[in-house]
């Protein structure tokens, strides 16, 4: 995903008059994380991906403490916390597809 | 040899030990590189942002980056391009920022709404400058033991900086504060994509946000702030985390109450006891937002492993800082914490700012493992067995560097 802004910059002027240029663009680097192909992978994506990258997901620690536990937690308070609207069955899914995969 | 702070692999695969000549690497040699972190799930691309150098990237959307360690070695200022960024929301940065069209709202329990412009901001107010520090509440998160959910970072989420811009006070009085005013709050043009994830806002207690520090920071190290570090005007609070330091500032609002929003109720809080900590694993009870520094110190010039020399004199240095009452002392030492040495302070840049240290150590053939530990004017240092807490905040464990002398 290439997100292009609009953007106004004073080209580095150090001086305290407001002496605003031209709007440039301002183009973001490509989203290159990937989620981790796995079943349920789809749903992941289309849920998730709505509000972040597949990094948040691809960095977190791993070991036993992050397991089923920890991922049905994270989709709790994605739900709960940040109000993503994602359905009971995907949640399912999710926490699977997280839980097997990650 | 595994680097602490992190180790540079080439696309080739090759490894090298990720020294202080990172900064002078060509930049162009580095877009394609990743950055292992030295713990688990710790391997992080380097990449190229508008107005910044190749970063380490914790994640893309929004975006979090952070500043390669070596980067702390080249001086008390941290450069506009190294300087790390953290968002919260999707929509970030915010598209159309536009400093000739961007207004500050100032409204809520004053008798006189505002709608400042930045050449408002910039003419109509005497301005101030302070050199001081934002960290991220989460900085060095991937090494909590045990691990914690969020972001997993190294030590490169802090920077220091000289800000310029107006006093939030100045603004205050100009729209005049009413009686009964509690906390005032901050909202910045970024937003989530979705309308029921809560907008990032955050509160400063009235007497607080009207110190004379808190500023609206509109340039940094004499240009304007880079769109990722908040263009065109941001909140600078001197000795405060970064979850205070609202970018992209549009909206500021005096409230009668104590502000209730997501950010300040429910995320940013810590375990209300003096060491903002838990036994390790730890379910947390009462808690509180997290608020000012505690003290940090680190070695900047050796890095984990360095093949050094033996029985000569070996310059040790780095930097260290705290929430604001300045750094008064830095100690070394060169047997894993059994007996330290003082060193001498550098520049004093204020008490909000990083505060260069430096000494010259001798050492015998062998292993040694070094150690720093800084003391404020207030007697606040720093433990020696690093403290915790379930969202993996305000780590500031005396710091430890091995190396191998011969």
């Amino acid at each position: 995903m290439k997100a292009q802004l609009i953007i106004a910059l004073l080209g580095g002027l150090a001086t305290s008059t407001a002496a605003v240029a031209e709007p440039v663009s301002y183009d973001l680097p490509e989203e290159t994380a990937e989620f981790k192909a796995g079943p349920g992978v789809e749903i992941a994506q289309a849920n998730c991906a709505a509000c972040h990258s597949a990094d948040y997901i691809n960095t977190q620690p791993h070991g036993p403490a992050f397991g089923r536990d920890f991922w049905q937690a994270e989709v709790t308070k994605m739900i709960k916390m940040f109000g993503a609207p994602i359905s009971e069955q995907d949640a399912k899914a999710i926490v699977n597809y997280l839980t097997n995969t990650y | 040899m595994i680097d602490r702070r992190g180790l540079l692999k080439g696309i080739s695969g090759a490894a090298l030990v990720m020294g202080s000549g990172l900064a002078s690497t060509p930049l162009s040699a580095l877009a394609a590189e990743t950055i292992t972190l030295p713990f688990d799930n710790g391997e992080r691309p380097l990449i190229e942002y508008p107005q910044k150098r190749p970063l380490i990237r914790l994640t893309t959307r929004p975006p979090q980056l952070e500043t390669p360690f070596a980067v702390y070695d080249g001086g008390t200022i941290t450069p506009n391009d190294a300087f790390f960024v953290r968002y919260h929301l999707t929509q970030s940065p915010p598209a159309d920022l536009d400093a000739k069209t961007h207004s500050v709202e100032v409204r809520g329990k004053v008798n006189t709404s505002l709608s400042l412009s930045m050449q408002d901001l910039r003419t109509a107010f005497e301005p101030m400058e302070i050199v001081a520090v934002n960290q991220c509440s989460g900085n060095g998160r991937g090494f909590s033991n045990p691990r914690v959910a969020g972001g997993q970072a190294g030590n490169g989420l802090m920077g220091n900086a000289r800000w310029k811009g107006v006093p939030l006070k100045s603004v205050l009085d100009k729209a005049g504060v009413q009686e009964g005013a509690r906390q005032v709050t901050f909202n910045g043009l970024d937003q989530p994509a979705i309308s029921d994830t809560p907008d990032f806002l955050k509160a400063l207690d009235i007497d607080h946000a009207r110190d004379g520090e808190v500023m609206l920071a509109y340039e940094m190290n004499g240009t304007d702030l880079p769109v990722l570090n908040g263009f065109p005007v941001r909140l600078v609070v001197p000795g405060y985390y970064g979850t205070y330091w609202v970018k992209h500032v549009s909206e500021i609002t005096v409230i009668d109450n104590v502000f209730d929003g997501f950010w300040m109720k429910s995320a940013y809080r810590i375990p209300a006891n003096a060491c903002a900590c838990l036994p390790p694993g730890g379910k947390v009870a009462a808690t509180v937002p997290i608020n000012r520094y505690n003290v940090r110190s680190f070695i900047t010039n050796l890095t984990e492993g360095a093949q050094v020399r033996a029985s000569s004199d070996l310059v040790v240095k780095g930097i260290a800082f705290d929430g604001g009452y300045g750094i008064t002392e830095v100690a070394v030492s060169v047997d894993g914490g059994q007996s330290w040495q003082a060193t001498r302070l550098g520049e004093d840049l204020g008490r909000y700012s990083f505060r260069e240290w430096q000494t010259a150590i001798r050492i015998k053939p062998g292993t040694h493992v070094l150690k720093v530990r800084a003391t404020n004017r207030i007697g606040q240092s720093q433990p020696m067995e690093a403290l915790w807490n379930p969202p993996g905040y305000m780590r500031n464990v005396v710091e430890t560097v091995t190396v191998n002398a011969a």
